[in-house]
């Protein structure tokens, strides 16, 4: 544009400030996959493109182990999460108001707002003493916490989507002699299911990324992808993290991108 | 009300609560009820090598603020403790207050581009939000490393001659939470600005107001609800942060949530731990309900001051 108008929503230095912003952003990420394909065991200087850093990573016993655990937990987290905050989200909305439901909202959103390493701390002290009285050391307790915090992430999208949804279908199935459980298979489930869909995958990454809690949580020998990294990172740093950097990124934006779609369509 | 519609009705309440209760059974077992516990244990007498004896004593929680002589058992103030609540208190804020100035330009930036271009700068501020934290402080401290790009850029240039430690110090773990924080202050006033309605800036400089002068009367008052939200979404975290002052500030910067830790490892002192907890959790909840009051009075006042 030749002449520079007067704009009124702009406000000087504010672009300059916010492209600055979004450059520092990046920048650090960008870096750091850029050398995740370095050829040599620089993080800052380059020696040419090569893969070798993932196969590096790849054949490396512990990191198959950690990403294997990763993913287990993450399921059966992201499964159990979206299926109680489904239930949790047919129960808190489209009906009147009632007794409770307030505090149904502050428990199901608590671990959003509790500190996660007073959470960490917490879950600690109580499964300390339940591996003592039951001898149990496995998995469950890693998933029982990553289930309990993902709940309030799959909670919020599926509750979106059903607020979106009256209850006109519901009500002609019902007319039609529909059974409660016919009308929830057949009508509500089918409608809710991008929401649900979106609330797994948000539940998936949130459990894919935990540090804190899982370090508290885990038993000897049962490091996830991201512990091992937090381990690794005393020792001196090779592009190998990079490329599990990189890898653990490119799951989250593909399921990041997938998340959005979902939610787009609605609209 | 008939009575049908009172049995209807009472059948309704009793299945959201029977459908939420599997949800609400789960939380108590592996998020709200273990705080409970933490709250008994910090009334507990600390075990030689670790967890507790089961015994009252308000060591844990006196241990907080006082650390008692070995030799005649007198109370002296901790020092080390206050260094360390001071230094979380100090950084949090700081970071609050960066993330806000860098934040509140960038979010207005997003806000004023035209709708098609906006989704494309949302969705950029998106990914580092959802991105695993533990991941971008490392990109960061990659970047801040001796051996890492500012330093190599600067030994090329002959700029310095030895690589700045830039690494490890407390301006690492502010650069850090600013760094990984800055997506929540944006998000929040993303959203306020969005709802800004830009007539009232034409209205203000019709009035010949100046530019500062709409940004403080004008502006900052109608986005304020954003402002604290984004606040409280930075402060928050940045007071129970652990992954990025673990990180970035090496063994020696500890914060709160550091400080938890080593109770509960190397300090083998859980009623402490569990004090500290506690007093997070209170601080935490007390910033909580102070936004909670902020939004509820800007939202009922919100309209005479349009």
């Amino acid at each position: 544009m030749a002449e520079r108008r007067f704009s009124v929503a702009g406000l000087p230095g504010f672009a300059t400030i916010a492209l600055g912003v979004f450059v520092c952003l990046y920048l650090p990420i960008v870096t750091l996959v850029v050398y995740s394909f370095n050829g040599g065991p620089s993080i800052a200087v380059w020696q040419g493109f090569s893969l070798h850093w993932y196969t590096e990573a790849w054949g490396n016993r512990a990191v198959q182990d950690a990403t294997l655990r990763s993913l287990i937990v993450a399921a059966w987290a992201s499964a159990i999460a979206t299926t109680l905050a489904t239930m949790a989200a047919l129960g808190t909305t489209r009906r009147a108001a009632f007794r409770g439901q307030t505090f149904i909202y502050v428990m199901i959103n608590q671990p959003l707002m509790v500190p996660e390493i007073v959470t960490a701390v917490a879950l600690l002290i109580f499964f300390a003493s339940i591996k003592v009285a039951t001898g149990y050391q496995g998995l469950g307790y890693l998933v029982a916490a990553h289930s309990a915090f993902c709940i309030p992430f799959a909670y919020l999208p599926i509750r979106a989507r059903l607020e979106g949804m009256d209850m006109t279908l519901e009500t002609a199935a019902a007319d039609l002699y529909a059974t409660p459980w016919q009308t929830f298979r057949h009508v509500t489930l089918p409608l809710l299911a991008p929401g649900i869909a979106a609330g797994a995958m948000l539940a998936f990454v949130i459990s894919l990324d935990d540090v804190i809690i899982t370090e508290f949580v885990k038993s000897g020998g049962q490091d996830t992808l991201p512990t091992y990294m937090l381990g690794q990172l005393r020792r001196a740093v090779t592009p190998e993290v990079n490329a599990i950097s990189t890898a653990l990124l490119a799951l989250t934006v593909l399921l990041l991108t997938a998340f959005f779609l979902l939610t787009r369509k609605r609209n | 009300m008939s009575r049908p519609e009172d049995t209807l009705r009472r059948r309704s309440d009793r299945n959201g609560w029977l459908l939420s209760a599997p949800a609400l059974a789960l939380l108590v077992f592996a998020a709200s009820g273990p705080l409970m516990i933490v709250l008994v244990y910090s009334f507990l007498e600390k075990g030689q090598y670790g967890n507790v004896i089961w015994e009252f004593s308000l060591d844990g929680w006196v241990g907080i603020l006082f650390s008692r002589d070995i030799f005649d058992g007198t109370l002296n103030l901790a020092d080390a403790h206050m260094t360390i609540f001071w230094r979380s208190v100090k950084l949090s804020l700081l970071t609050t207050l960066i993330t806000f100035t860098l934040g509140f330009p960038t979010a207005w930036f997003i806000a004023t581009r035209p709708p098609a271009q906006r989704a494309l700068w949302l969705f950029l501020m998106t990914i580092p939000f959802w991105t695993n934290l533990l991941i971008r402080t490392f990109a960061i401290g990659e970047i801040l490393r001796t051996e890492g790009l500012i330093n190599t850029a600067l030994l090329k240039t002959g700029l310095i001659a030895a690589p700045i430690q830039m690494l490890y110090n407390e301006g690492a773990v502010l650069v850090g939470m600013a760094y990984v924080y800055l997506p929540l202050m944006v998000l929040p006033l993303f959203a306020a600005i969005e709802r800004f309605d830009m007539r009232l800036l034409e209205a203000a400089y019709d009035l010949y107001a100046s530019r500062m002068q709409v940004l403080r009367h004008v502006i900052l008052p109608i986005v304020k609800p954003g402002i604290v939200a984004g606040s409280i979404l930075v402060f928050v975290p940045s007071l129970g942060a652990y992954v990025t002052p673990r990180i970035l500030g090496g063994g020696k910067n500890m914060m709160i949530g550091n400080f938890i830790e080593l109770q509960f490892g190397q300090g083998r002192n859980w009623p402490l731990g569990a004090a500290l907890s506690m007093t997070l959790l209170v601080i935490v909840t007390v910033a909580l309900l102070f936004y909670v009051r902020a939004i509820n009075r800007s939202g009922s006042g919100g309209g005479s001051h349009g």
